[in-house]
């Protein structure tokens, strides 16, 4: 499996399957892990750096579940190929900008992913389609029972296990929830409802990660606090969030058809018709455009076009995903026009 | 909609700040988005607020003159409490006190209970031989309903009992 064969493939996780997938775009497991006799990232030496990405990588290669995964060292990666597995959900941005001694492992459906002296010595990353963290949390906790038969992990009986801040120390895990909002967006309700999650210690973060603003109505919803509970009751407190979060929407939705239906067609039709005509688009519109287009398809108003389609069109659309599947480096402007030239022959009819 | 900073450019980005409750929203264009973005991000990073609460686990008077250094990867307190990152898992046992106050105050617990590795640390089994230990361990692994963990304990438990009698 090489980088490329990547473009020609849809991630599991964008597919728009399973429970609530009209709202929840994807569910999200991360895990930091770190090798004990090991300095963290940040203060290992080169030597350390390229010593843990051997001992990972000889002992991946060995777990059945990495048998078909491509293992990616970060300063070979040119800044396109980089900027492309970041624009996937596959790396961060702090991987990618200091990228010496990094490496990242990535399975052949995209469910899992694990970066190699990020932050920890291992932040391995599994992800699921729909609203589906406990299926995403066995999938990462068998991974993780493997890959700790061979690894000796940096972990302390009473403070579990141990990672380079402290805000990850205990379960070091972190789950999350992609949520697609627009209703809550359109009736002005989405500031209270995320106001009403960070009273709760949960962090709510834009479509890419920590430090993005929220685009197309997207929300990502996480868990702070990973010490004091077990994996289980974390989990559960999420997913009785998320489902409050669902409900929420959901009531949005139908208010939104029953006093305006009008409206709400005329704004969905006039986005489906800018994607499907345009000839010049840059990626904010076409991500805001998308997002109503979507709303339209889950609310079955919108009936050609499906959702795995649209869901694709949110990640195909970004910079270096057009530069990929175009074979070239691409101005700002060219980019615009490849954009909505992708959109009509995707969308387009 | 025009940028609310340069008055000049058409506003694609909206940003909703909530301080102490009070919301307010501000409309930018791309290029002022961007530079209010890393200004935030000066302000606001993660390792000052965590700088900010490492202060409560900040050395008391008379330990202030005392540097405190892990043996194994030279970082201080002082330094951790700079960049908000520990720089090995030793690091955890030289700050010990300190770490177990911001522990509580990031977390509000300064105990794991969950998962276990595979392969335990020798350090760590060591410490299990501790007989209050294992009594919080047996407790740890009834509540996430491992039994197997829950029994080998309590067998070591029952050893250990044998032996004083």
């Amino acid at each position: 499996m090489k980088l490329d064969d990547f473009i020609s493939n849809t991630g599991q996780w964008l597919k728009g399957r399973g429970a609530f997938s009209n709202i929840v775009m994807s569910s999200r497991i991360r895990l930091a892990r770190n090798l004990v006799d090991k300095p963290f990232p940040n203060k290992a030496r080169k030597k350390d750096l390229s010593d843990i990405l051997e001992i990972v990588h000889q002992t991946a290669d060995g777990i059945e579940f990495f048998k078909k995964s491509i293992f990616l060292k970060i300063n070979e990666l040119d800044n396109v190929d980089k900027q492309f597995l970041i624009e996937r959900h596959l790396m961060s941005h702090e991987h990618a900008s200091n990228p010496e001694g990094k490496a990242l492992i990535v399975s052949e459906e995209e469910v899992l992913s694990v970066m190699i002296n990020e932050e920890d010595h291992l932040r391995i990353q599994v992800m699921q389609s729909g609203f589906n963290l406990d299926e995403t949390w066995k999938i990462a906790d068998t991974i993780d029972d493997a890959l700790s038969q061979k690894l000796d992990y940096a972990y302390s009986l009473h403070w579990g296990y141990l990672t380079a801040c402290p805000t990850n120390t205990g379960t070091a895990m972190r789950g999350s929830v992609m949520l697609h909002l627009p209703a809550l967006v359109m009736t002005k309700q989405i500031n209270k409802v995320l106001a009403a999650i960070s009273k709760l210690n949960f962090a709510s973060r834009g479509f890419y990660g920590e430090g993005t603003q929220a685009s197309g109505n997207f929300y990502q919803i996480s868990n702070q606090v990973s010490m004091g509970h077990t994996e289980l009751d974390v989990l559960q407190n999420i997913n009785g969030l998320i489902r409050q979060v669902i409900d929420q929407e959901e009531q949005a939705r139908q208010a939104l058809l029953v006093q305006n239906r009008p409206m709400l067609e005329d704004k969905i039709f006039r986005s489906y018709g800018i994607l499907k005509n345009a000839h010049i688009i840059s990626s904010q519109e076409t991500v805001e455009l998308l997002s109503m287009v979507r709303l339209g398809v889950d609310l079955g108003i919108v009936k050609d076009v499906d959702r795995m389609a649209i869901n694709e069109l949110f990640i195909m659309i970004q910079p270096a995903h057009l530069q990929k599947i175009e074979g070239k480096k691409l101005s700002t402007s060219e980019r615009d026009t490849k954009r909505a030239s992708l959109i009509r022959e995707k969308i387009g009819g | 909609m025009q940028c609310d900073i340069c008055g000049k450019k058409k506003a694609t980005v909206h940003l909703t700040e909530i301080v102490d409750d009070q919301m307010s929203e501000m409309h930018l264009c791309e290029e002022c988005a961007r530079q209010k973005s890393v200004q935030m991000e000066q302000q606001f990073g993660l390792a000052d607020l965590l700088a900010g609460l490492a202060d409560f686990g900040k050395p008391t008077k008379e330990e202030a003159h005392e540097v405190i250094k892990c043996p194994n990867c030279g970082m201080t307190y002082d330094e951790f409490r700079k960049f908000g990152r520990l720089g090995c898992s030793q690091c955890y046992e030289s700050f010990k006190m300190h770490l177990s106050t911001l522990l509580k105050k990031v977390h509000g617990s300064n105990h794991h209970v969950g998962k276990a590795p595979a392969k335990i640390p020798q350090a760590e089994k060591d410490k299990i031989e501790s007989f209050q230990e294992l009594k919080t361990q047996l407790q740890q692994a009834i509540q996430r309903e491992d039994f197997e963990r829950a029994a080998e304990i309590r067998d070591k438990i029952r050893d250990i009992e044998n032996k004083k009698e």
